[in-house]
C-alpha cells in the first residue's frame, strides 16, 4: 500500500480548485442556439437558398480559422465554436438572395484579416462579422442592397418579387408605409435574413440575458437610445410612436443590439462603460438613419463604437470595495487643493 | 429578507450535512506540527521518550501573536523533528505514539464567576490554543483583545460558503446550546452587548433550531444570509450583517466589527466549560477519489494517508489533496502530512474535478468583473500581470484581492486569474519585507 502511494505524483495549484462548467465553447453554443429562431424564420420566408448561404458562410469561416492557425503554426481553435458564430452572424446580415460565394469572401475578411491577424479570439478590435459585412457592402454594393420579397408577400400588389424596399428604405425615401407593425414583429417583411423577425430576435436575446451569456446593459441602452431619440424627433410622415416602432423593429437594430454589440472582445467590460457604449451605438445609428446616405446604420454604428471600446473602459474604472462616496469626494478635494497650492506656488 | 454583498458566484455545493458525524479512530502515530497558527512558531516543550497525556501542552511561544499546541492523544513521544507540513515545507513537529488509552490532562473548567470575566475567558482562549478555525488560523485571543473598545458589532461567521464542507452546519445541528454558550463567551470577552450570527439560508434547519433555543437570552441575533460564495469572507460577512464596508487594506475592527467563526466559538465553549484544548475538529473528507463523503471528528495530527484509509480508501487514484474548501483551499504536497487546527476539509480530487486547458485565452467577456466581491477588475489586472507591469497592477489594487477565487472560478476561458494575483501579492510582500529589513539595517548602522 505504502509503495503504491509513493508513486502518486500530486498536483499542486493555487486556488480555486474547481471551475464552472460554462466555458467558452458553451457560451458560443448558447449564442448559436439563440440564433436558431431567426434562422428558422429566414428559411420559412425565403426558402432553402438561405440554408445554402448560411452553410457556405459557416463552413468557410471555420475553414479559414483552421487554415490560418495551421499556417501560422498555432493551436487549433475551431473547437471553441467562435468561428461558427462569426460565420452564422455574417450570413444573417446578408440579403436572402445573395449568391453563396459572397459570404465566403466575407468570412475570409472577417476571420483572416480582422480576427486572426490580430491574434485570434478575444484580441480583435472590430466585430469580425460586421467588418466582413462592411467589406462586402463596399465590394458588392448592388448585390448587397437587393432584397427579395418574403414568401408571405408574393403576389401582393405593389411588391416586386425581386427587389422589394425594406421598411427603413420606405421611411427614408418617403414611400408609403405598406407594412403593418404586426408583420414587422413577426418577420413578414423584406430585409436581411436574420433581421426580419423581431419576435425571433427577442426570444434569442432574452435567452442570452437569462442564461447570463450577455448582460442586459448594452442591448437595453442601445435600443433604449434609438427609441428615445426617434420618439423625440419623429419623421417619415407617420406618427412619432409609429416612427419609433418602425425604427426599433425595422432594420438590423435588434440583431445588432443583442448579438453584435455584445460581442465580448469588442465591447467594454466595465459596467458603466457598457451603458455608455450602448447609448453611443444607439445615437450613431439614429444619426446615420437621419442624415446618412444609407437607410440603415446599425453596423457602422457598432463598428465605430468598437473602436472606442478600449477608450471607454479606461474612463470607467470602478472604485474598489470599501471606498465610500465620501472617500472619493475627499480624494477629489485633496487633488483640487494640491492643484491650487501648486498654482499659488507658481505665482 | 436575506442579507448579502455584491458580486460572488454559485459553485456546485455538493454539501452532505445529512451524513452524521463519524468518530475517526485516532491513528497509531500522530504528527503535531509546531506551526498551527499565524504568528510566532511554538517551541517544543517535550523531548523524545517523554510520556504525554491527551490535552497536555507540548508547544508554546510567549509572543503575543501565537497559540500553544497540545497533544491530541496520550502516549510516548517518538521524535521531535521536522516533518512534512500540510501547507508545504518541513516543519518541526512532535510525533507521538498513541497508547490508545486517551488518558486526559485537561484544564480545570472555568468557575461561574470566571465565565463572566473577560480577562479570564481571554486567558483561557489563549491557553487552550484556540485559533481561527475557519482556516485563517489567526490566534483568537489576540484578535478579540485587539478589538476590545473598538468593536461595537460582533459578527459570528456561520456562512460556510465553501462547497463540500459541513463541519459548521453539523456543529450547529448537534451542539446548538453549547454553540450559543460559546458565542456568549466571545461576546462577553469582546465587551459588546450583542453578537450577530450570520448563517446562509441553505442551513435553514440549523437557523430554526438555534432560533428555537432563544438566542436572545445569550445576546445573540441570527441573521439569515443569501447562499453565495464568498459570503463567509470576513469583509463580505461584515458587509452583509452590518452594512459597513471595511476600508481597503484595513481590518474589520477598523469599522468596529470583529468576525469569529462558528467552529472557533465551539472550541471556546469546550475550552471554558470543559477545559478541553483544541485537539480535534470535524473534518469533511470528500472528493471523487473516495467512495463517499465522511464528516469525521478527527484528532489534530492525523496523517492524510491514514485519514483516507479510515474513510474507506481510494476508489480512484487521487491527483490533488485540497485542504479546506475547493474555492480557497490549497494543495498539500505529501500524503504523510497531518491535519491541523485549521483543516476544515481534506478533499481528494482526481481528473474529474480538474478543468485544466492547455492554452487559456481571455475572450474579454468581463465575467470576472461582475463576480469580484472586492469590485476589482481582474481582466485588466491579468493583462498587466502578463506584461509584467507590476506598477499598474498595484494601481489596479491587486493588494485588495483576498484570493477568494471567484474570478478564476467563473472564467469561461479558464484563465489563471487568482493564481496571477496571488503570485503578484507574494512578490509585493517579499519586496516590502526586503525594504523594511534594509531600512532597519540602515538604522542599526547609524547607531
Amino acid at each position: 500500500m505504502n509503495e503504491k502511494k509513493e508513486r502518486i505524483i500530486l498536483d499542486v495549484a493555487y486556488q480555486p480548485q474547481v471551475r464552472t462548467n460554462i466555458d467558452t465553447r458553451r457560451l458560443m453554443l448558447s449564442v448559436i442556439l439563440a440564433l436558431l429562431p431567426s434562422v428558422g424564420v429566414a428559411v420559412w420566408q425565403f426558402g432553402l437558398h438561405t440554408l445554402v448561404v448560411i452553410a457556405a458562410s459557416v463552413l468557410s469561416a471555420v475553414f479559414f480559422e483552421w487554415a490560418m492557425r495551421k499556417l501560422r503554426k498555432q493551436s487549433n481553435t475551431i473547437g471553441d465554436l467562435s468561428a461558427v458564430v462569426t460565420g452564422l452572424l455574417l450570413a444573417l446580415t446578408l440579403s436572402p438572395s445573395i449568391p453563396w460565394w459572397v459570404p465566403v469572401i466575407g468570412s475570409f475578411f472577417a476571420i483572416v484579416v480582422v480576427k486572426q491577424l490580430y491574434g485570434g479570439i478575444g484580441k480583435n478590435f472590430l466585430n469580425p462579422a460586421l467588418a466582413g459585412r462592411a467589406f462586402l457592402l463596399a465590394s458588392y454594393a448592388v448585390l448587397m442592397a437587393r432584397f427579395p420579397a418574403p414568401a408571405h408577400l408574393a403576389g401582393v400588389e405593389g411588391v416586386d418579387a425581386f427587389t422589394a424596399a425594406t421598411p427603413l428604405n420606405l421611411l427614408k425615401n418617403g414611400g408609403e408605409m405598406i407594412f403593418p407593425l404586426k408583420s414587422m414583429f413577426l418577420g413578414l417583411i423584406p430585409g436581411a435574413m436574420g433581421e426580419i423577425s423581431a419576435l425571433a430576435l427577442l426570444l434569442g436575446g432574452l435567452y442570452l440575458i437569462l442564461r447570463k451569456v450577455i448582460s442586459w446593459r448594452i442591448p437595453v441602452s442601445f435600443i433604449g437610445t434609438v427609441a428615445l431619440l426617434t420618439l423625440i424627433f419623429g419623421g417619415g410622415g407617420v406618427s412619432r410612436v409609429d416612427f419609433m416602432l418602425y425604427n426599433v423593429l425595422g432594420g438590423g437594430l435588434l440583431l445588432g443590439a443583442f448579438f453584435m454589440a455584445t460581442d465580448y472582445a469588442t465591447s467594454p467590460v466595465t459596467l458603466k462603460g457598457q451603458l455608455l457604449y450602448g447609448a453611443g451605438c444607439g445615437a450613431i445609428t439614429v444619426l446615420i438613419r437621419y442624415f446618412g446616405s444609407n437607410a440603415e446604420g446599425v453596423s457602422y454604428a457598432i463598428l465605430l463604437m468598437n473602436l472606442c471600446a478600449w477608450a471607454i473602459d479606461k474612463g470607467f474604472h470602478r472604485h474598489q470595495f470599501g471606498v465610500s462616496k465620501e472617500d472619493i469626494q475627499a480624494e477629489k478635494d485633496a487633488k483640487k487643493k494640491a492643484k491650487q497650492a501648486a498654482k499659488e506656488a507658481a505665482k | 429578507m436575506t442579507h448579502t454583498f455584491k458580486g460572488g458566484v454559485h459553485p456546485n455545493y455538493r454539501k452532505r450535512p445529512d451524513i452524521p458525524i463519524t468518530v475517526i479512530t485516532p491513528p497509531p502515530q500522530v504528527v503535531i506540527p509546531m506551526i498551527q497558527h499565524i504568528g510566532a512558531p511554538c517551541k517544543p516543550l517535550v523531548q523524545k521518550g517523554d510520556l504525554v497525556k491527551m490535552g497536555q501542552k507540548i508547544g508554546e511561544n510567549p509572543a503575543p501573536v501565537s497559540a500553544p499546541i497540545h497533544a491530541s492523544v496520550s502516549g510516548k513521544v517518538l521524535a521531535v523533528e521536522p516533518r512534512p507540513h500540510p501547507l508545504g515545507d518541513m516543519i518541526m513537529s512532535v510525533v507521538i505514539e498513541n497508547d490508545g488509552l486517551d488518558t486526559p490532562a485537561y484544564m480545570e473548567p472555568l468557575t461561574e464567576e470566571q465565565l463572566k470575566d473577560p480577562d479570564a475567558i481571554l486567558e483561557r482562549i489563549r491557553e487552550a490554543g484556540v485559533v481561527g478555525m475557519g482556516g485563517a488560523m489567526f490566534p483568537t485571543a489576540f484578535k478579540i483583545r485587539g478589538g476590545v473598545g473598538k468593536v461595537d458589532k460582533l459578527v459570528i461567521n456561520g456562512a460556510e460558503c465553501e462547497p463540500y464542507l459541513n463541519g459548521d452546519h453539523l456543529t450547529m445541528l448537534n451542539f446548538p446550546e453549547q454553540l450559543l454558550k460559546g458565542i456568549e463567551l466571545v461576546r462577553i470577552a469582546s465587551g459588546v452587548e450583542k453578537a450577530y450570527y450570520g448563517i446562509e439560508v441553505n442551513k435553514q434547519d440549523a437557523i430554526d433550531l438555534l432560533n428555537s433555543l432563544h438566542p436572545e437570552n445569550y445576546g445573540i441575533e441570527i441573521v439569515p444570509e443569501k447562499v453565495k460564495y464568498p459570503q463567509g469572507g470576513e469583509k463580505m460577512q461584515v458587509k452583509a450583517v452590518t452594512g459597513r464596508e471595511v476600508k481597503p487594506g484595513g481590518l474589520p475592527s477598523g469599522v468596529g466589527a470583529n468576525v469569529v467563526s462558528t467552529r472557533t466559538c465551539y472550541a471556546i465553549y469546550q475550552a471554558c466549560y470543559e477545559g478541553k484544548p483544541v485537539i480535534e475538529r470535524i473534518v469533511t473528507v470528500a472528493g471523487s477519489a473516495l467512495k463517499d463523503t465522511v464528516n469525521g471528528l478527527t484528532r489534530v495530527g492525523t496523517p492524510f494517508e491514514y485519514l483516507a484509509e479510515q474513510c474507506g480508501g481510494f476508489v480512484k487514484t487521487p491527483r490533488k489533496i485540497v485542504l479546506g474548501g475547493p474555492m480557497m483551499g490549497i494543495c498539500a504536497t505529501s500524503f504523510a502530512a497531518p491535519t491541523i487546527k485549521g483543516t476544515s476539509g481534506v478533499l481528494f480530487f482526481t481528473e474529474e474535478e480538474d478543468k485544466h486547458v492547455d492554452e487559456p485565452t481571455c475572450i474579454r467577456c468581463g465575467k470576472c468583473i461582475t463576480v469580484c466581491p472586492m469590485k476589482l477588475e481582474p481582466v485588466f489586472m491579468y493583462m498587466h500581470y502578463a506584461k509584467g507591469d507590476y506598477e499598474m497592477l498595484e494601481k489596479y489594487h491587486v493588494m485588495d484581492c483576498f484570493e477568494c477565487g471567484s474570478c478564476s472560478f467563473n472564467c469561461p476561458a479558464r484563465m489563471p486569474l487568482t493564481h496571477a494575483f496571488k503570485t503578484a501579492k507574494l512578490m509585493f510582500q517579499a519586496k516590502a519585507a526586503k525594504e523594511k529589513a534594509k531600512a532597519e539595517a540602515a538604522k542599526e548602522a547609524k547607531k
